[in-house]
């Protein structure tokens, strides 16, 4: 008999006789958690991501690029990772050279340039699915033009959040989106940059992922 | 394996470990500090207690949901892997865990693994395994970095290095880390193990993570963390294998948002981490990164037992935030090395009988006071005093025939089990109580001068030599 088998006779034999009814998690988060104005979910999003030390530009449709130029500039970034074949990407792609800062792309798998990655990679940009209102989190789901590594491993993370898209709760995105129909690969939630109180309680940021994350927060009209 | 290797040596010792740290103003300090800080984070984020209530009741009901079906679910969890292309294990013990993960590492003929912070790999003690493989595993959470340098082992389920000051770690860092300085300024500390583990993610063919929540409907396994090394392990390297206990596992995605909630607002007092990670699969073709293989781990190793009896298998409903711990009198006195165990404090003294047995562990079920702090702040609301007192009667009374614990009776004493019943049998019997008073009034000063530990800081205990019914009777006389 195999380990499995065995696990699960035993956990067979002396399972429960009662049920129990599943429990309402819908119910709870009507009564606890009210839903808002949109104006409040934005505020509400800024106050905790910022206080867990993002930083936070309201930008406008027509001109995020320039915001982008000025946030790298004043790091001294010049070399910015950028997905092609987004709106956002093409945009950055097309706007950034001719301002000084050169685009690089995740054109390829990671085994062709993983050290590049972690060692000559400065900046990068990417879009946020959505974001949640409650915790001040960011919702990516990496694909194939967005990699997961993305968000991970330049030490400047940027991220265009458009405002329209920042949820209750959690538990209003997962149920408003469908996930439980279908997740992609890795979904994440970031809410704020990598850090670590493992010495002595003391808070530091830049533990292994970026040590600075940037919301670019679109507001207005379409 | 090495001279240095250490291994987990639960109870025995158990008395002079708690008395080395209560002994150090150091370690004391550090405990109690780091305990203060972590209360007062926690309390900040339940400022409602109507709230707090609430969502413990619903962590406790979805989680008691999800162990009454736990034999389905772990089914349904593996054909939901298996369909999303990773591959499942099943282990019974320890060393059945740790064959299977040096068994892939082996077969890919790697021989660098990464370790995201796994509290499952401790338990099986798989770094001493892979050692003594000749596998380098290298922990990269912060904390356990420091810990492993240190050839030491976490003293906190959530904060490892907890009972290290940063001078000492500063220390460590110099003697251990080629090149380095001795700096003890916290940033320049955490550059450091960033810039060495950052190599490692770039080299690595294994990562190893452990797992906070397994979805069984979606087939997703999820990483609660804030350093960012979780998401290393388990998206540099080519192969990702996850291990976690059987008993972590939810049917609908949707149990998640309230359990993570309670979970890291309990255990770290942030309303929620950094990153939550959320794998459903190994690299899909087109995709330009994560692994090419993720495997899954599922441990019971003693596990299987809790779930046998209503009572125990409470146990099962933990989440792993270590607030037992924070608020644990005892805990905050003795930190987690003294316990011996993997899973220190309250939540360990309940869960490691069932892993290691009651004939290594019942001296834990005695070291509490029995204050209740535990069973009150926990998020799901595991009755914890309830349960030691039940670890008690199981490790103190006779031996039976069908234990419902491996190691039942194993505290048992003849001698002590007689005492209590003449106790009994005198405090049932008007009689004998009043035959055993008089004798106590006559011949008290036959007691010894020195009574152990009482006798230390005060004067011995004697029966008074009139007794109250006595003086009771005389002035009801007068």
């Amino acid at each position: 008999m195999s380990a499995r088998d065995r696990i699960l006779g035993k956990l067979r034999q002396n399972a429960p006789s009662t049920v129990r009814s599943l429990p309402d998690v819908a119910a709870w988060y009507a009564s606890h958690r009210p839903s808002e104005t949109a104006d409040a979910r934005v505020a509400r999003f800024r106050h905790y991501i910022e206080l867990a030390h993002a930083e936070v530009y309201s930008v406008s449709r027509g001109d995020w690029t320039a915001t982008l130029h000025q946030v790298l500039k004043a790091r001294g970034i010049d070399r910015l990772l950028v997905a092609e074949g987004t709106p956002h990407g093409e945009l950055a792609l097309d706007e950034l050279p001719p301002r000084g800062v050169e685009c690089s792309l995740y054109d390829m798998a990671i085994e062709a340039w993983k050290s590049e990655l972690f060692n000559a990679t400065p900046a990068s940009l990417t879009a946020a699915r959505g974001a949640i209102a409650e915790t001040g989190t960011l919702i990516l789901w990496p694909d194939e033009k967005e990699p997961r590594l993305m968000s991970l491993v330049p030490p400047v993370h940027i991220v265009l959040l458009d405002a329209t898209k920042i949820h209750n709760t959690f538990h209003e995105a997962m149920t408003s989106e469908g996930w439980a129909d279908g997740l992609p690969t890795n979904a994440l939630l970031i809410s704020g940059p990598s850090k670590t109180a493992d010495i002595q309680q003391t808070l530091a940021y830049g533990a292994h992922g970026p040590k600075e994350l940037i919301v670019l927060l679109l507001e207005g009209e379409a | 394996m090495s001279e240095h290797t250490l291994h987990f040596k639960p109870a025995e010792g158990f008395r002079a470990r708690s008395k080395a740290v209560v002994d150090s103003p150091f370690l004391r300090q550090s405990f109690r500090g780091a305990m203060d800080f972590l209360m007062s984070k926690r309390a900040a984020q339940f400022p409602d207690p109507e709230e707090l209530e609430s969502l413990r009741s619903l962590g406790e009901a979805i989680r008691q949901y999800n162990l009454a079906k736990l034999p389905d679910l772990l089914l349904q969890l593996e054909s939901r892997l298996t369909v999303n292309g990773i591959k499942v294990h099943w282990a019974e013990t320890p060393d059945e865990a740790n064959a299977i993960i040096l068994g892939i590492v082996e077969g890919h003929g790697a021989t660098r693994m990464v370790k995201g912070k796994s509290m499952v790999s401790e338990e099986i003690e798989l770094n001493h395994a892979a050692e003594a493989a000749g596998i380098e595993a290298l922990e990269s959470d912060m904390g356990e970095y420091i810990v492993q340098l240190a050839n030491e082992k976490p003293s906190h389920i959530i904060m490892p290095a907890i009972h290290k000051t940063k001078e000492e770690i500063a220390r460590l860092f110099h003697e251990k880390v080629p090149g380095v300085d001795y700096t003890d300024n916290v940033d320049a500390l955490i550059q450091i193990g960033r810039n060495v583990l950052r190599r490692k993610f770039l080299e690595a063919e294994i990562g190893l993570s452990g797992v906070n929540f397994a979805v069984a409907e979606t087939g997703t396994l999820c990483l609660v963390e804030n350093e960012g090394n979780g998401r290393m392990c388990t998206t540099a390297p080519a192969i990702h294998i996850a291990i976690t206990g059987i008993e972590k596992i939810v049917e609908k995605l949707e149990h998640v948002p309230p359990l993570l909630s309670l979970l890291t607002r309990s255990a770290t007092g942030q309303n929620i981490s950094t990153y939550f990670n959320m794998i459903s699969s190994p690299r899909k073709p087109g995709e330009k990164d994560g692994p090419e293989e993720v495997h899954l781990v599922l441990l019971d190793n003693g596990r299987s037992q809790a779930y046998a009896d209503e009572q125990l298998r409470k146990t099962l409903q933990c989440i792993r935030c270590g607030a037992c711990m924070n608020h644990c009198p005892v805990y905050t006195r003795i930190g987690g090395h003294a316990y011996g165990t993997t899973y220190p404090g309250p939540i360990g003294k309940i869960i490691s009988p069932h892993m290691l047995g009651l004939d290594a562990t019942a001296g834990l079920t005695t070291a509490s006071s029995l204050c209740g702090a535990c069973g009150e702040v926990c998020p799901v609301k595991i009755p914890i005093p309830e349960l030691l007192i039940r670890l008690r009667n199981e490790a103190f009374s006779a031996p039976q025939a069908k234990p419902a614990m491996r190691g039942q009776g194993a505290g048992h004493s003849p001698l002590i089990s007689a005492i209590w019943r003449g106790w009994a049998l005198v405090y049932r019997s008007p009689a004998l109580y009043r035959a055993a008073s008089w004798l106590g009034s006559r011949f008290g000063w036959l007691l010894p001068a020195h009574q152990g530990a009482w006798t230390s800081v005060r004067e011995p205990l004697r029966p008074a030599p009139q007794r109250l019914r006595d003086r009771l009777k005389e002035r009801n006389k007068a």
